[in-house]
Order: C-alpha cells, then sequence, then structure tokens
C-alpha cells in the first residue's frame, strides 16, 4: 500500500509533467483519472485542464474515477489536485467515487470535507474605490469623534483632579515624573547643546562677511529662546516618552489590566492617564528652561571657540537680546507641547487594539500625533504672537 | 445542591450582537446563590462575550442581567459601581498590574474602598496571598512568577474584598492538569469558606465535572443555549446531540428518537 512519505520531498525528482495525470473516457461514459509516478509539492502541480475539459463536454460524463495503479509516491500535491478535481465534479453535478485512491489519502480527503467552510469565512473582496472612500471617511469620523471623546474624558478627569477627587496612586506620578524628568536630561542636553552649535555655526559664517559676528549671540539667544529650546525638547519628549507611554498603555489594554482597573472601579482615566498628563505638564517646563541654557551655552561654545569672543562679551548680548518674555514664550509653549504629547500618547495607548502589532502601532501613532500637533500648535502661536507684537 | 435556594443573577431573554453580528441570543438562565456555575460551549461560541456582558464590559443589544433585584442592565452608574465592588473579576490573561508587586496588585482595592492604614492593608493582602498559595511572593512582580501563580494571585485579587460573586474566564487555560486540578479545588473551598455564587467560562472537561453544580451550554450553530442542567446529568441525559458529544469529547449519542 502507498503511504504518505513527507520525505518524499527530499529528492523532489522529475518536475510535475502531464503524464503524472492522464484522463481517459471509458467505455460506460465513466471518467477514469489515472494519477501516475512521482508526485511532490517542489515539483509542482500538473494541469487539471483536461478534467475541466472532459467535465465540461457536451454529454458530461455519469461519474469520476480515479485509478492510482501506477502510483509511486505522493505528499500534498496529490491531495490538492485530488480536491481540485472533486470541486469541479461538485460543480459540473458529477459523482466521485474516490475508492480507487490510497486508503491514507482518502481518510486526508474525509478530514478536509468534515467540516463544512463557514459562511463568509473567506476574505471579502475588494470593495469598489466609492465603496473604500466612504469607509475611509467614516472611519476617519469615527476616528476624530473617538479623538474628541477621550479629550472631553481626559478634561473631565483634570476637573476631578482639581476638586481634589481624582484617584491615583502618588508613587506612579513620582515614578513618571522621574522618568520624563530627571531621565529626560542626557538625551535633551544632547540635541539642544548640538542645535545652538549649528545655529552659531551657521550663524557665523554669514554674520562674519558683514562683520557683524558679535551678533551671533542675539541669533542663538532669541532662536533658542522662543522656538528651538521648546520644539527641540517636545519632540523628543514625544519620541521618547509619547510614544512609551503609548506602549505601556496599549499593553495594559492587550493584557486586559485596563478592564481589571475598571472592573475594581477604579477609572483608568484618572489612574492611568493623569499622572502622566500631570507628569509632563510639570516636566517639561522645567526640561525647556534646562533646554535654554544648554543652546545657549552650545552657541557661547562656537562664538569664544571660533570667534575669538569673550565669554563676557557673548553673556552682556545675549542678557541684551533676550528678556524674560521671550523666555516665558518659550516655556509657556512647553507646557502646552507636553500636555499634548502627554495626550497624544495616552489617547492612542488607551484605544490600542488588542494584539501585538497594535501595540507597535500605537508607539508609531501617538509620536506621528503628537509632532504634528507640536508643529501645528507652533504656528498658531507665531501667527498669535506677531499680532499681540509679543 | 438543593434547587429551593433563591437566584443570584438572572439573565432574561439576552441578546448579544456586535454591530449587525448576533452572537448569542434570547438566553434565559438563572444562577442559585452559592453554586459554581458553568458556562460551556466550543471555541468562538461567545462564552467570553456573554461573561463581558455579565460584568458590564458590554451592554446587551437587548434583554437583562439580573443581580438579585437589581437590574444590572438599566441601573445608573452609581448603582453598577455599588454592584461590581461585590464582584471579583479574574480574566483570561490574569491582568495583574505588571507595574505593582502582587501584594500591591492586592492591597489596590483595599487601599481604594477600606479605610485601612497601611499595615493592615498589607497584612490582608499577605492573608489573601496566602490562601491561594503565595506566601512569600508579596513583593514579586507578576513578571517573576510563572503563569499558574498569576492565576492564583489574579484569584487573590478578586478576593480582595470579599466578594458576592466570583467570575472567571477560562481559569485554567494554559495550566498544566495538576495546577489547573490545585484551580478547581482552590474555587471550591473559597466558595464554601466566603459563600460566593461561582461564575465560569469553561470548555474544561474535568473541572466542569468535578466542581460544577450547574450549567449551561452555548450552541455556536443555533446562536443560543440549547441546555441548562448539572452536567452530569446533561451527559447521562443529552437534551441533544451537540451537548452530548460537547460532554463526551466528540461520542456519538445513542438517543432515542434522534437520528
Amino acid at each position: 500500500m502507498l503511504s504518505w512519505r513527507p520525505d518524499s520531498r527530499a529528492d523532489a525528482g522529475p518536475p510535475a509533467s502531464a503524464d503524472q495525470l492522464v484522463v481517459e473516457a471509458a467505455e460506460d461514459g465513466v471518467l477514469r483519472v489515472r494519477l501516475r509516478g512521482r508526485w511532490s509539492l517542489r515539483a509542482g502541480l500538473p494541469s487539471t485542464a483536461a478534467v475541466e475539459r472532459a467535465l465540461g463536454s457536451e454529454t458530461p460524463p455519469a461519474a469520476l474515477v480515479f485509478d492510482a495503479a501506477e502510483l509511486v509516491a505522493w505528499d500534498s500535491a496529490l491531495v490538492t489536485v485530488v480536491c481540485r478535481i472533486q470541486e469541479l465534479a461538485a460543480r459540473a453535478g458529477v459523482p466521485v467515487r474516490s475508492d480507487g485512491l490510497p486508503s491514507g489519502l482518502q481518510r486526508l480527503l474525509g478530514l478536509a470535507t468534515a467540516v463544512p467552510a463557514r459562511r463568509g469565512g473567506e476574505a471579502a473582496s475588494r470593495a469598489p474605490l466609492l465603496a473604500r472612500i466612504g469607509t475611509a471617511a467614516l472611519e476617519a469620523w469615527h476616528g476624530t469623534h473617538d479623538a474628541l471623546a477621550f479629550l472631553g474624558e481626559a478634561t473631565v478627569a483634570v476637573g476631578r483632579l482639581l476638586r481634589g477627587r481624582a484617584v491615583f496612586r502618588g508613587r506612579d506620578l513620582a515614578l513618571i515624573v522621574q522618568a520624563s524628568g530627571a531621565q529626560a536630561l542626557p538625551i535633551v542636553s544632547l540635541i539642544n547643546f548640538l542645535v545652538g552649535l549649528i545655529i552659531a555655526f551657521v550663524g557665523a559664517v554669514q554674520l562674519a562677511r558683514f562683520g557683524a559676528g558679535i551678533y551671533v549671540a542675539d541669533l542663538v539667544a532669541i532662536a533658542t529662546a522662543r522656538e528651538l529650546a521648546c520644539i527641540m525638547t517636545a519632540i523628543i519628549m514625544a519620541g521618547r516618552t509619547g510614544s512609551g507611554f503609548a506602549a505601556q498603555l496599549g499593553t495594559m489594554r492587550v493584557n486586559q489590566e485596563i478592564e481589571a482597573l475598571a472592573m475594581m472601579g477604579l477609572a483608568p482615566m484618572d489612574f492611568l492617564v493623569l499622572p502622566r498628563l500631570l507628569a509632563l505638564a510639570l516636566m517639561m517646563p522645567l526640561l525647556c528652561i534646562y533646554a535654554d541654557a544648554i543652546g545657549i551655552l552650545g552657541g557661547a561654545t562656537v562664538a569664544i571657540g571660533l570667534l575669538g569672543q569673550s565669554p563676557l562679551q557673548y553673556w552682556t548680548q545675549t542678557r541684551g537680546a533676550i528678556g524674560l518674555d521671550d523666555i516665558a514664550l518659550g516655556v509657556g509653549k512647553s507646557l502646552v507641547f507636553g500636555i499634548l504629547v502627554a495626550l497624544a500618547g495616552c489617547m492612542r495607548g488607551m484605544t490600542c487594539g488588542r494584539d501585538a502589532a497594535a501595540v507597535g502601532a500605537a508607539a508609531t501613532s501617538a509620536v506621528v500625533l503628537a509632532i504634528v500637533w507640536i508643529i501645528a500648535v507652533d504656528g498658531i502661536f507665531a501667527v498669535v504672537t506677531h499680532l499681540l507684537g509679543i | 445542591m438543593a434547587s429551593s435556594r433563591e437566584a443570584h443573577v438572572r439573565v432574561e431573554r439576552l441578546t448579544m450582537a456586535y454591530g449587525d453580528f448576533v452572537v448569542m441570543r434570547d438566553l434565559d438562565f438563572s444562577v442559585r446563590r452559592g453554586d459554581i456555575f458553568f458556562i460551556m460551549g466550543g471555541s468562538g461560541c461567545g462564552k467570553s462575550t456573554l461573561f463581558r456582558h455579565l460584568i458590564g464590559l458590554e451592554e446587551p443589544a437587548a434583554g437583562r442581567v439580573w443581580y438579585g433585584d437589581v437590574d444590572f442592565t438599566a441601573a445608573d452608574a452609581q448603582t453598577r459601581q455599588a454592584l461590581r465592588l461585590r464582584f471579583g473579576v479574574t480574566f483570561q490573561s490574569s491582568a495583574l498590574w505588571s507595574a505593582m508587586t502582587l501584594a500591591e496588585n492586592v492591597g489596590l482595592p483595599l487601599e481604594q474602598f477600606t479605610d485601612l492604614s497601611p499595615e493592615e492593608i498589607r497584612e490582608v493582602a499577605r492573608l489573601k496571598l496566602a490562601l491561594v498559595g503565595l506566601r512569600g511572593f508579596e513583593d514579586h512582580y507578576p513578571a517573576e512568577i510563572s503563569g499558574g501563580m498569576q492565576k492564583r494571585a489574579a484569584l487573590a485579587r478578586a478576593i480582595a474584598l470579599d466578594p458576592e460573586i466570583l467570575f472567571f474566564d477560562e481559569p485554567s487555560a494554559g495550566l498544566d492538569p495538576i495546577s489547573s486540578r490545585l484551580l478547581d479545588d482552590l474555587i471550591v473551598s473559597l466558595r464554601d469558606s466566603l459563600g460566593a455564587t461561582v461564575i465560569m467560562v469553561s470548555h474544561e472537561l474535568s473541572s466542569i465535572f468535578a466542581i460544577a453544580d450547574d450549567a449551561i451550554f452555548l450552541d455556536v450553530e443555533e446562536r443560543t443555549m440549547t441546555a441548562q442542567g448539572p452536567p452530569r446529568v446533561l451527559r447521562d441525559h443529552p437534551p441533544n446531540p451537540r451537548v452530548y458529544r460537547f460532554l463526551t469529547r466528540g461520542g456519538q449519542p445513542a438517543l432515542e428518537g434522534q437520528p
């Protein structure tokens, strides 16, 4: 008896050929399908066009039988082809007798057809363009709706916080403050120092041509205090902390930890979102002030090292260029950016899907969303401060 | 178990649906106080969905869920919250808060809903962990213990506030037979000592026959429940072939009047 031979895959044998599957019309109107030689998935599947032609002819056969007398070896290739032939015959309304097949193959066929196909189980066919646009528009609308609902809930939670009725653990807040404050200092230092340095380099080359090298200090101070320190820090925090929030909360959602909180009567909004929001709202302005100092230090390094200015000269020039209002503007913006980064991270985390891939997507999307919000809000700030003459 | 005891949970013509897709319709059953009640059925039939409806994580498309004489479905947020504090829920994944130690996991509900001092909370948490055989693991984080221990720790958290009803979603999923048996024993002894009603979602036949007082069978083909009763009775007098096949791991029924 022929048996299932998975090892036949090791020696692929000759490629699939037409003489593996021979279709003959027997005298009593029965279609005889002869299966011959070695069948192997690695060698490929022979064509069933001959069977299809015979089944589709004007006088369809009374029945279809298999003849496996010349079969040497087989694997899933044969099972697949026999299944295909059975489907073709069923469609043409021709009964199939499978008693000519090896018994192992008959058992496999039995398994493959034991459970009827679930209706609607196959992936839906591609919808027409208009339908897809419509679906995408509806999804965008639902997304906006969800985002607004989240903002609303977060606002209500902040209200509870202000009335002293929000419930979260002080220890959680302290840990998040540490992670998003002190532990962010090295990367904030590095980036802001380099940005100050770059601005000073670019400015020095241009200003030196007019003999105005002394104004490098002004350039660096104004750019850093008003824009660069808060924007760079916000973008660093979006990539570092916002994505972290999304991944943490997303994983908690996948593990049903958030549902467990809700079942214990603890509002996840208070317990998880508020401490993160609060931590970034507290830490971002502090980081921004620190970034101001580091950025100006970066500029000073170039001015003193490259242009030969004295530290006192640079300091005096900086003091003259910016006032408290410039620094306050940057710090105020960083407070807003901090809230935006925390909201984007928490929102993507809390609305995350229920598998590992969704957590990754939530983290990515949190960073993208936060950066878009930061740049858009900074644009609004630029217009408003221009109109107000600040 | 005497059948004269009052119904603790009553489900009335409950229909569950996601959008247009009806998961199960017209579920009608009640759970007696103090029973260990199983929701049985094949994979993907909607057992966990029913579980989520019972604890209020999903809203029914139609029908009601009663706890005693309180209509949970129509209750306002405050009433629901009050009821939920009498639930002890363990999820399919143990759902322990991964950023907290086991003692903190068990202690958090005590911290929020009792006036106990931190020392007293720690003492109670240690007791609850000892009840589930985790003495000495108070300061471990969930990631540091095995899957079976996580399940037991989740149970310790669920019984933190001495609940009236314990809910388990597939408690023995992913456990070896011995751990699974120990968990069953633990559930029975907690029911006996706390006097709680236990509602479990499971398809573990060994658990079902070992500890169930009563059960319903959700039939994925019919999209509704097709049997209620003690599992042994259902096996010996099956109301339909699918229940019999489920309870005998695919055995063929010899039923009168059935083809």
